[in-house]
């Protein structure tokens, strides 16, 4: 720290110099532009611009040594259930020095450990590749979320997410790679973490130390291999004025070790593209925008280096909304529409084994939809069981962009033993559960076709533990207004 | 006169190098300093520094092709080639292949480059400046084998100097070895050496070795980390015959490294930007 000062002290002196001394100005300015072609012809990895080396903060790695660091504070995250006094600075248990980090992670049911370590000295730490700290638990454990990077102020804008950092009872050292330092010029987010027992087996009533924590430069952080939308390939009908997000974004370094780590990154790390942006435009925030008909690929890079995966956008022109249902809230159980409130969340992404579908939730003109593409097999798993005694139909409507789709409607009652059971052989429901199949068909490209599916054949008598819906064919097709009703 | 000559070249990049460093050392520490201060031999003898773009030089460089007898004596994975995939010279570069393909019975391809019958030396430094791959599974190499009298010689009598030796899911560490008679396989004998913040997949670097009678000097880049000599060997010193001829391999698993597994990329590159080989100008 007080290095950087110095220089930055004799760089003012440099510049007073200058304004007195003509001929100095001259031989100064051949030095720094000599200094500018030495840097892009010998270096061999990305160096410090020059707008860099006047950045403004300091370029302070430590955040936690022996005790904080300067202006770092202890922010629990009390609004979603953490227990703010499970952490503490103990000295009777440190790695090395005299403090460490303590937390006691609460047993199931007991809230969570979960804070952010936020500094209001801003901190320059793109020197750095690495966010390094020694831990122990008093059990084997796996944290949940650890990381750095979160800021009020940004909106996350550079958060840092590492799942399931696997923990044991000695110290040992772990690395959080930055995924492209060159952004973190200006950074108060220094390190996070929430851990707690998720479940009633899962580890909770434990003991988590830190230790060292700090960023650094340990030049062993490399081969770089980002990746979007997990490093798939996806294609996806839209349509004008909707927007999709750019999910499953992460980096992977390979470390010093030889292992690989992989970290959940904030959007505003990589550099979108699309490939014709009349048709599709990308935020810095992963945002994409829908803005004409045709099609365009989303690709991205991340400090140079091209990311696995990409979408591909096929928009057909706009999407008029599908007909505004007209029946009350109360004689309605709606599982996905903007006319009702749902009686239930759903998982719309169940990922069933063999199964090709990819779905998303684009909306037009503020309105939502669910958009099926290279669908074979998928459902909507209710995340409670609807009781549809009092009820007499499920209605949806559906919409296609080409000829000839026909799209399949299983309605599935799952029992009282709330769990879904079937035939992998036929696909038939086993046990207690009993399902209704309906076809939709004659659909007309271009337009909604609504449909009023009675709750019939073997749900007749037994609709009181509705527990999906599970949906065949097509491939591609958009469905809205999915509920069930009484006329 | 050679000496002399070699001298002021010397000076003269010292000089050079040493201007750069105190202007703009402090912007630039990844240069590599290809000054090798820990080697005396400076005759050089042979160079191929891979400025032809295309297959390497024939003149110098003959193949091993196919698995060899049981994966080349160590279950390797690979089937080796000549084809311009495995081996070719581009951009001043030796670029030898990995990938990960069907090809007759075997899962990778690679190749296998040797100066058997073309070049043999007795004594010398040999040194080469590579970038290496990474990932478990992958394990390049750059060795020395001793001639073997037209068959009537085996391994490990034959001798075998491993200037560089690596497995792709240790990428901070390299080991120099020798094999011989009473000291192969895992009873040979050698060293590894770890750089300090630095790997060897994403740079260049000098590995080489200078080797005399009863001694064999390891180095990397300015780094002299080890020396082998008949009283380090629980056996024969069977350096002290005949020529050796130089050996450049990517091999893919086997017992050293392992296999690959699902997080090993696929192709892998071992980059040789020159292979140089000198003799003692004093003897």
């Amino acid at each position: 720290m007080s290095g950087k000062l110095e220089h930055t002290y004799t760089l003012i002196l440099e510049n007073k110099d200058i304004m007195k001394n003509r001929t100095f100005i001259y031989s100064k300015l051949t030095t720094i532009f000599t200094l500018a072609i030495i840097i892009t012809t010998i270096s061999c990895e990305r160096d410090l611009s020059n707008e860099a080396e006047f950045a403004t903060f300091p370029a302070d790695g430590s955040v936690f040594l022996d005790a904080f660091s300067s202006g770092l504070n202890y922010f629990p995250f009390v609004d979603a259930g953490a227990d703010p006094f499970a952490f503490t600075v103990v000295s009777d248990d440190v790695f090395s020095g005299s403090g460490a980090m303590r937390f006691d992670v609460p047993s199931f049911g007991n809230g969570f450990v979960g804070a952010t370590f936020n500094t209001t000295s801003n901190r320059d730490l793109s020197g750095f590749d690495a966010l390094t700290f020694y831990a122990k638990a008093s059990q084997s454990a796996s944290i949940n979320s650890i990381g750095f990077g979160i800021s009020g102020d940004t909106e996350n804008k550079y958060i840092v997410e590492l799942n399931g950092l696997e923990i044991d009872t000695n110290w040992d050292k772990y690395t959080i790679p930055i995924p492209d330092a060159s952004k973190l010029f200006n950074e108060t987010g220094l390190f996070w973490l929430a851990e707690g027992a998720s479940f009633a087996e899962d580890e909770g009533g434990y003991v988590l130390w830190f230790d060292e924590i700090k960023f650094e430069k340990l030049g062993t952080v490399s081969q770089p291999r980002p990746k979007i939308f997990n490093g798939e390939s996806l294609s996806e009908q839209s349509f004008t004025g909707s927007s999709i997000t750019i999910t499953g974004l992460t980096q992977t370094f390979n470390l010093g070790s030889g292992d690989n780590q992989t970290v959940a990154i904030a959007p505003s790390y990589f550099d979108f593209s699309s490939s014709d942006i009349e048709v599709a435009r990308v935020s810095e925030r992963g945002e994409i925008s829908i803005i004409g008909d045709g099609t365009a690929e989303i690709t991205a890079t991340l400090g140079g280096v091209l990311a696995e995966g990409s979408l591909s956008i096929t928009s057909s022109g706009g999407l008029e909304s599908a007909p505004t249902p007209t029946f009350s809230q109360a004689n309605v159980k709606s599982i996905f529409s903007d006319a009702y409130v749902n009686d239930t969340e759903s998982n719309f992404t169940p990922g069933f084994g063999g199964s090709t579908t990819e779905t998303s939730t684009p909306t037009s003109n503020g309105d939502s939809f669910l958009s099926y593409t290279n669908n074979n097999f998928t459902g909507i798993l209710f995340e409670n069981t609807i009781d549809a005694s009092g009820l007499t139909f499920l209605h949806v409507d559906v919409y296609v962009q080409e000829a000839g789709i026909n799209v399949g409607l299983q309605i599935r009652d799952i029992g009282a033993n709330q769990v879904i059971e079937t035939d992998t052989n036929t696909g038939f429901p086993i046990a207690d559960d009993k399902d209704f199949r309906f076809d939709l068909t004659d659909l007309t490209a271009g337009q909604w076709t609504s449909f009023e599916i009675p709750l019939a054949g073997d749900i007749a008598s037994q609709k009181n533990n509705l527990g999906a819906l599970i949906i065949t064919g097509g491939p591609n097709f958009i469905l809205d207004n999915i509920y069930f009703y009484t006329p | 006169m050679d000496i002399k000559h070699i001298y002021t070249k010397t000076m003269k990049s010292i000089i050079l190098k040493g201007i750069v460093i105190i202007l703009f050392g402090f912007l630039s520490s990844c240069a590599t300093d290809d000054t090798q201060i820990v080697a005396r031999f400076t005759e050089l003898v042979m160079a191929d520094e891979f400025d032809t773009e295309g297959a390497p030089n024939s003149a110098i460089w003959g193949y091993d092709i196919g698995t060899g007898d049981n994966g080349w004596g160590n279950n390797e994975l690979q089937y080796y080639t000549d084809r311009s995939e495995n081996v070719t010279v581009q951009n001043g570069v030796l670029i030898i292949t990995a990938k990960e393909e069907a090809f007759n019975g075997a899962s990778y391809t690679s190749a296998r480059l040797l100066t058997k019958g073309k070049f043999e030396q007795t004594y010398g430094r040999f040194e080469a400046r590579m970038r290496l791959p990474y990932g478990k599974g992958l394990w390049p190499a750059f060795w020395l084998l001793g001639d073997d009298s037209n068959g009537t010689e085996v391994w490990p009598q034959i001798g075998e100097i491993d200037i560089m030796e690596y497995v792709g899911d240790e990428p901070t560490i390299m080991f120099g070895t020798v094999h011989g008679p009473g000291y192969s396989g895992g009873e040979s004998i050698g060293k590894p050496y770890q750089l300090e913040n630095d790997r060897f997949d994403t740079g260049f670097h000098v590995f080489g070795v200078e080797w005399g009678p009863n001694y064999i000097n390891y180095y990397v880049d300015d780094v002299l980390y080890n020396q082998i000599t008949p009283d380090d060997v629980p056996g024969e010193w069977v350096f002290n015959r005949g020529p050796f001829y130089i050996i450049l391999n990517l091999a893919v698993g086997g017992a050293l490294p392992g296999s690959p597994n699902e997080e090993t990329v696929f192709p892998q590159t071992l980059l040789v930007d020159y292979v140089r080989v000198y003799k003692n100008s004093n003897n």
